[in-house]
């Protein structure tokens, strides 16, 4: 092995602008695939984390999955049942207290009660849409990053008076509110609760900002006009990705629909599968394309040295060994490759890092990368795959090579 | 040069048995046809011929670098031709040494490293020892000052003393060289020849030697002569 890479080494060192060349079309192959790794999986984490930051791990709503069976459905095994009619459903969780109860004795996590309803925001003489939500602020602090996305005053604020409400900044700022403004809830019922604006919200994620407003559960109640409402349970548990377990077993447990941050977000995280996939057909593509390079080269060098390969195998050298000098040669430009490359990945990381960035739809001063190893694994990994089957090809045409021709022809 | 020495009593080296070797699928052409030869040791033989008569192509198929299409090559007495290419890649490292009427010596190595690659293949001999046998092979060849020199610093003359040194390198009983001196001035092919002769005189080594030179040819112990793939005396 030591003879096959000394003659490997010999051809590589005597291209030197060749190899340069084949080297630093593998390391710009690596350098970008690494890149674009660190660069799509940060900003999926930092969207994911973001999203499940905002919003609690699990929702339990008071609605279900399936419509309950009629009773008629249990006494008659009939085909079909007509002039039914389907009972009113009072809305809200029954004994939201009960289960809360329940569930915390097993769950590793926290959970809070909430009141969701819709409702206008009228200030001004503008009318704006909003998502309301009620919510118990000493427990709202486990289930939620609430308390830390609070501007201009805090969640205990809430209790400062009878109807306080907490406004995103951005329906604040649309509406022309700041704190300590008064302003009027219209519930679609046509209740109307005049609020104070106690702090405002800033989530990073515009949509929620634009929308949300939060009052005491009290208050949600009164505006929904149904006093012991509780229609939704909100659930942040310790490990974020037991969560769709966790909300399996409560549905199981409660039959009222509980929904995961993964099963909420089944659209996006789909969308994050297909983009992967994107990315790493792109990155492979870089990655063949710089083995082509190689290919180019181990060619070149297999041609140029076609009397020496005659020459070795009437020497005695095996078809094997001489395939094998020109397949390490391939290595040794893929494995110099891979670590420029690793180097050009990681100072193409710090560079963009460094490069301030603003979204219309999310806060970030800066890029997000994610830094992993196995991002330089992965490029290494193809890279060294396609340096092989580069240098393979024109290494098993060169072993393949007829001495006899070739003395014949340099006489 | 160093050398297990001449035996007292000669023994078949190599041997083609009613060997012919044509090439081509469609229209066939013969390059050498029913040729029985046997080469002893300590025998110095010399193949002439016209060009294109089949001299070269005796040649590689004594040396196994070719197969016959019909007969067969023995070495030592056992049949070699029908062997698979890694056995006759091993018996030509080990057996045989080739000299071309070029040097084909590899131009990135030193004359030390390119008379050193044979004996690396074989792996026989330590580091220290394939140095030492190396070093022994380019002083006995007159060349122990040129060990580090590429082929390009050196003559034509002292690449095909390389070249030699290099066929010599793992001990081989048999020498096959193809027209050795075709390139070198009249000094050089004279320096080959003499190297040449001590091999079969002194080492026991038996020499086949295809020449166009009638006057170099019979020099040798014994002469054949090719004419159209056949062998003629």
């Amino acid at each position: 092995m030591r003879l096959v890479l000394d003659i490997a080494v010999t051809h590589v060192l005597a291209r030197v602008r060749q190899t340069l060349v084949g080297m630093f079309g593998v390391a710009m192959g690596v350098g970008f695939s690494v890149m674009m790794a660190a660069l799509m999986e940060g900003s999926q984490r930092d969207f994911v984390t973001q999203l499940v930051d905002s919003l609690p791990h699990i929702t339990i709503s008071d609605e279900r999955r399936h419509p309950p069976r009629q009773p008629a459905e249990d006494v008659y095994a009939a085909v079909q049942f007509s002039g039914l009619r389907t009972p009113v459903i009072r809305p809200g969780i029954r004994n939201p207290y009960a289960i809360m109860a329940s569930v915390e004795t097993w769950l590793q996590g926290a959970v809070a009660p909430s009141v969701a309803t819709r409702a206008v925001i009228r200030y001004a003489g503008r009318d704006t849409a909003a998502n309301v939500t009620g919510i118990d602020p000493r427990r709202e602090v486990s289930v939620s990053k609430l308390a830390s996305q609070i501007r201009e005053g805090t969640l205990d604020s809430l209790y400062k008076s009878s109807n306080a409400v907490i406004l995103g900044d951005k329906l604040a700022a649309k509406i022309g509110a700041r704190v300590g403004n008064t302003i009027a809830l219209v519930s679609g019922t046509g209740q109307i609760l005049t609020c104070t604006v106690v702090a405002l919200l800033h989530t990073g994620i515009s949509q929620t900002d634009e929308t949300q407003a939060y009052t005491l559960i009290k208050t949600a109640q009164i505006l929904t006009g149904q006093t012991a409402l509780v229609n939704a349970i909100r659930i942040r548990t310790t490990d974020i990705l037991a969560a769709r377990d966790v909300a399996a077993r409560i549905e199981a447990q409660t039959g009222y629909k509980s929904v995961s941050w993964q099963e909420a977000n089944e659209d996006l995280l789909s969308a994050f599968q297909v983009r992967n996939f994107i990315m790493y057909t792109v990155v492979g593509a870089i990655l063949l394309v710089a083995s082509f390079g190689t290919y180019n080269i181990i060619s070149t060098i297999t041609h140029e040295k076609t009397r020496d390969i005659a020459i070795l195998k009437s020497l005695g050298f095996t078809e094997r060994t001489v395939r094998s000098i020109f397949f390490v040669e391939a290595v040794i430009i893929g494995l110099a490759g891979t670590v420029l490359g690793w180097i050009l990945g990681f100072v193409l990381c710090l560079m963009l890092g460094s490069v301030e960035f603003k979204s219309p739809f999310m806060d970030a001063t800066t890029l997000p990368l994610y830094y992993s190893p196995s991002h330089y694994l992965m490029a290494a990994a193809v890279a060294m795959t396609a340096s092989g089957i580069a240098g393979y090809l024109p290494a098993r045409k060169a072993a393949g090579v007829h001495p006899v021709e070739i003395i014949r022809g340099a006489s | 040069m160093s050398a297990p020495g001449k035996p007292s009593v000669s023994r078949d080296l190599l041997e083609l048995r009613r060997v012919t070797k044509t090439i081509g699928d469609g229209v066939a052409t013969t390059l050498v046809k029913d040729i029985d030869l046997v080469v002893r040791s300590g025998e110095f033989v010399a193949v002439t011929g016209p060009s294109g008569s089949g001299k070269s192509s005796l040649l590689y198929l004594l040396g196994l670098l070719d197969v016959p299409t019909s007969g067969d090559v023995l070495v030592e007495g056992r049949p070699a031709s029908r062997l698979d290419e890694v056995a006759r890649a091993h018996l030509r490292l080990s057996l045989l040494g080739f000299v071309f009427q070029f040097h084909f010596l590899l131009p990135e190595f030193s004359a030390l490293s390119n008379i050193m690659l044979p004996m690396r293949a074989l792996g026989r001999l330590d580091d220290a020892a394939m140095r030492r046998r190396a070093l022994e092979l380019l002083a006995s060849l007159g060349l122990e000052d040129h060990a580090h020199k590429l082929p390009g610093q050196m003559s034509g003359g002292q690449r095909q003393r390389v070249a030699i040194a290099r066929a010599l390198a793992n001990e081989p009983l048999v020498i096959l060289a193809d027209e050795p001196t075709g390139n070198l001035d009249t000094h050089s092919s004279e320096q080959v020849l003499a190297i040449f002769r001590h091999l079969v005189d002194e080492t026991g080594r038996a020499i086949v030697m295809v020449t166009h030179d009638l006057d170099l040819a019979a020099r040798a112990d014994r002469q054949i002569r090719i004419v159209d793939g056949r062998r003629v005396t």
